[in-house]
């Protein structure tokens, strides 16, 4: 047993910590503490993530996973983890979770050499910022009964239809489709997976707005969208199986409980500076008990997401399949109970939203709001658990 | 970093479940609940032959100098069978006092002796008004020439029932100071208090009881001390008893969850059955890993007060949500004496307060993390 990074673990950690420390004095206000809003919400922020993004493109750490006869490093992926703890711990964007995350290893697992040599390359320099067409009004958990289609004519594919929720479509140069090919065929059978530029004649990206009205996701509508058949990936209808495949990266919600610790760090301060009653609020034994609880939960599920490194390095994603669905879970659940308690100790401050009169600037109000989306996004918390129920525990699969 | 354990470990843990699920199945250890004694003196002989308690001996006083990994593995075997034995409060709480503390012939004594399996202990820390700081140690043992005199009352006292010695925490000029005493000195009485663990939870009462001044564990005053750093490895142990004692749980529940039909499907089919699972599941996989953790710091000689109160404290919440679920899911039958799934139910509430309640470890962290 040993929990310990190698020295060269210890070094990266260190050449990635400084690196972001130093990057994120040049954070605009706008940016705020991250994430998708930090990221979507203002255009001084995209900007500065797609300025971090090229950075770290230069440095070759955006594609540092990526094996070697793509242009990556063939990073291992437990560094993966170390980059990713390392970048989150100072709240620095740059990496595209959907180019980066998601769309990137699709390439490398499914894409032919032209495509490859065209994609690649400008998603590892942090030149191209994705969207991920995925969810559509009517099929979101249930993803395979998605109805938009694209349709073969010629040497292009005619795409009608529309998709929701698109995080940073309004933002993105590219998006990566899931579309249904073969309108006869149900369900996961007769997907496919397109590369589209986001200014294709046909698409109108509309905004839908948080619920505390911030920009963040899009409908996106396609009205006889020509995508080019070369711009298809992998094989026609084998979209699907690629699609779940596409998950197959670091999957150890690692950010999850960094941001956590983060946000615990600034309550632990603010508890120890403000009053109630005329005295600090770090005196309240529930105040005290509250934030060491989610201390303690924080520091075992960042112990989890370590372990999922490991066992995905070990055996893939299937070996670590249950860990992720509980690590996903665990953490979306734990940053909501952080959110609901660091808003009840501020009292009534807690209601404020981004302001100099806000504690902490806003930051847990907002996270009161966004968490909700963490419950959903990516796989809501029943879907995990039915993912855990199924794999982790052998559960029977009622249809 | 490599999480995972070494084959020899693996073959350890095999042979605890092997032996425990063969000689202690839950008839048996119903049995032994039942029982006056609260142990079998016959299991007790065979584990020590099979050098269970030589497990935390370095290997001077006849041990191998094993990792802190492998009681872990054991103490976790204990939980998963729910095995009803002294083996707490022998060879964790008093094995580890006695190497912490004692002197050297104490150690050679008294440590040869528990792993033949032939000397029992029971650690005396509570009394009636019983906390986890040291101001509540407050029994008085009275120099009297080359004796202490002890005189008042003990409570929660595991296993001093069937033990040879008792290690009594009181308080002297010095300080708080643990004495050696002979369980059956005269002055001692003993009285079994029923208790949710059914486990030999005890009462002692001391009238005027002598004990030999050389008979002190550690100098005078330094008790506490030494009883912090036992708590430390302690308060791991019986989580990781604990943390088998959620695997079992979920196993039991697990199989009767895809067995037992009704409205024509097995319930864990149903996913409201399906959703307290996973949960159960996660709090699982969560905290073993990270007792992993904690074990490995021990070993590596690191710090880890906070974390090993992390781990105590979350895992006193997920054993008693784990077993919790545990009985709803299994239905009538789990209420039941008859099913197991009630063993680790009232366990997890016994365990609780071992080694500190979530409320003691919870302010400990409260400190550490800078309130
Ligand atoms: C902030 C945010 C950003 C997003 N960004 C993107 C994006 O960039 N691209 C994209 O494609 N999508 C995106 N999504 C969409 C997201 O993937 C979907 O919201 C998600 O898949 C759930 O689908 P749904 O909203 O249709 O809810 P539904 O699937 O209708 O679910 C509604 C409720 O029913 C529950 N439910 C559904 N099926 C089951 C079941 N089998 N068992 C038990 N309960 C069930 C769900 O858990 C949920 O509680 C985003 C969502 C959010 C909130």
């Amino acid at each position: 047993m040993d929990f310990k990074l190698t020295e060269e673990q210890e070094a990266l950690k260190k050449e990635f910590e400084d690196f972001f420390q130093e990057v994120m004095k040049d954070a605009p206000p706008e940016y705020g503490t991250g994430g998708l809003e930090g990221t979507y919400k203002t255009d001084e922020g995209f900007q500065f993530h797609m300025a971090v993004a090229k950075k770290l493109g230069e440095k070759g750490w955006l594609s540092r996973a990526w094996p070697k006869e793509f242009g990556g490093q063939g990073a291992p992926l437990i560094e993966q983890l170390i980059f990713n703890e390392a970048k989150d711990k100072y709240n620095a964007p740059g990496v595209d979770m959907f180019g980066i995350g998601m769309f990137a290893p699709t390439l490398i697992l499914a894409a032919n050499d032209e495509q490859r040599e065209r994609l690649l390359p400008p998603i590892a320099k942090g030149e191209v910022s994705y969207c991920q067409g995925w969810s559509e009004p009517d099929a979101g958990s249930d993803l395979a009964s998605l109805t938009t289609t694209a349709i073969r004519n010629g040497d292009h594919y005619i795409v009608n239809g529309q998709k929701i929720w698109t995080s940073g479509g309004h933002k993105a140069d590219c998006m990566f489709l899931l579309a249904r090919t073969n309108t006869e065929e149900k369900r996961g059978k007769g997907l496919s997976v397109f590369h589209l530029k986001m200014d294709l004649p046909g698409i109108e990206v509309r905004p839908i707005l948080y619920m505390n009205g911030t920009h963040i996701y899009n409908e996106v509508f396609f009205k006889d969208v020509k995508i080019p058949a070369k711009d298809m990936i992998g094989g026609e209808n084998e979209g699907w199986q690629l699609t779940r495949q596409t998950m197959n990266f670091e999957r150890s919600s690692i950010g999850l409980f960094i941001e956590g610790k983060n946000r615990v760090r600034d309550m632990v301060n603010y508890v120890k500076t403000h009053k109630k009653n005329g005295k600090f609020l770090s005196e309240d034994p529930i105040v005290r008990q509250k934030l060491a609880r989610l201390y303690m939960e924080l520091d075992m599920g960042h112990t989890l997401a370590y372990k999922i490194a490991f066992l995905q390095e070990q055996g893939g994603l299937i070996f670590a399949a249950s860990a992720a669905s509980e690590a996903k879970l665990f953490g979306s659940e734990l940053i909501q109970r952080i959110a609901n308690y660091s808003t009840e100790i501020m009292g009534l401050y807690g209601q404020l939203t981004e302001s100099e009169w806000a504690p902490l600037n806003g930051v847990m109000n907002e996270m009161y709001t966004m968490c909700m989306g963490l419950n959903i996004a990516g796989g809501s918390t029943e879907i995990q658990k039915n993912i855990i129920a199924w794999v982790g525990l052998g559960l029977p699969r009622i249809r | 970093m490599n999480i995972s354990f070494s084959s020899e470990q693996e073959i350890l843990r095999k042979s605890v479940a092997e032996f425990l699920s063969k000689e202690c199945p839950g008839e048996k250890v119903r049995d032994i609940e039942d029982s006056v004694e609260g142990y079998s003196a016959k299991q007790w002989k065979k584990i020590a032959k099979l050098g269970w308690m030589e497990v935390i001996l370095p290997e001077v006083y006849g041990g191998f100098d094993d990792p802190f990994m492998n009681i872990i593995i054991i103490m976790e075997e204990i939980g998963k069978a729910a095995f009803p034995s002294p083996f707490f409060s022998t060879v964790i709480l008093g094995g580890y006092t006695i190497l912490e503390g004692g002197s050297e012939n104490q150690k050679k004594d008294l440590l040869k002796k528990m792993a033949e399996g032939k000397l029992l202990l029971s650690l005396a820390q509570h009394e009636d008004d019983p906390g986890y700081l040291e101001a509540a140690i407050n029994m008085q043992a009275t120099l009297s020439g080359d004796e202490y005199v002890l005189n008042g009352t003990k409570m929660f006292v595991m296993d001093a029932n069937i033990a040879d010695k008792l290690i009594v925490a009181a308080k002297t000029d010095e300080g708080t100071t643990l004495l050696l005493v002979d369980a059956k000195a005269p002055g001692i009485t003993c009285t079994i208090i029923p208790s949710i663990g059914m486990d030999n939870c005890c009462e002692v009462i001391f009238a005027d009881v002598k004990v030999p001044v050389k008979d002190t564990i550690g100098e005078p005053g330094k008790g506490w001390e030494i009883l912090e750093k036992v708590m430390l490895k302690a308060s791991i142990a019986k989580s990781a008893e604990m943390v088998g004692g959620c695997k079992a749980s979920i196993d039991l529940t697990a199989f009767y969850a895809k067995n037992r039909v009704q409205y024509g499907q097995p319930i864990g089919g149903y996913q409201a059955i399906q959703h307290y699972m996973a949960d159960m599941l996660m709090y699982y996989d969560i905290s073993s890993n990270y007792l992993y953790k904690v074990a490995w710091m021990i070993d590596e000689g690191m710090d880890c007060s906070t974390e090993a109160s992390a781990l105590k404290a979350q895992v006193n919440e997920y054993y008693k949500f784990i077993s919790e679920r545990g009985v709803q899911i299994h239905g009538g039958v789990g209420t039941s004496r008859e099913f197991d799934i009630g063993l680790y139910y009232r366990r997890a509430k016994a365990f609780e307060y071992t080694c500190g309640d979530s409320d003691h470890h919870i302010e400990l962290v409260a400190k550490a993390i800078g309130l």
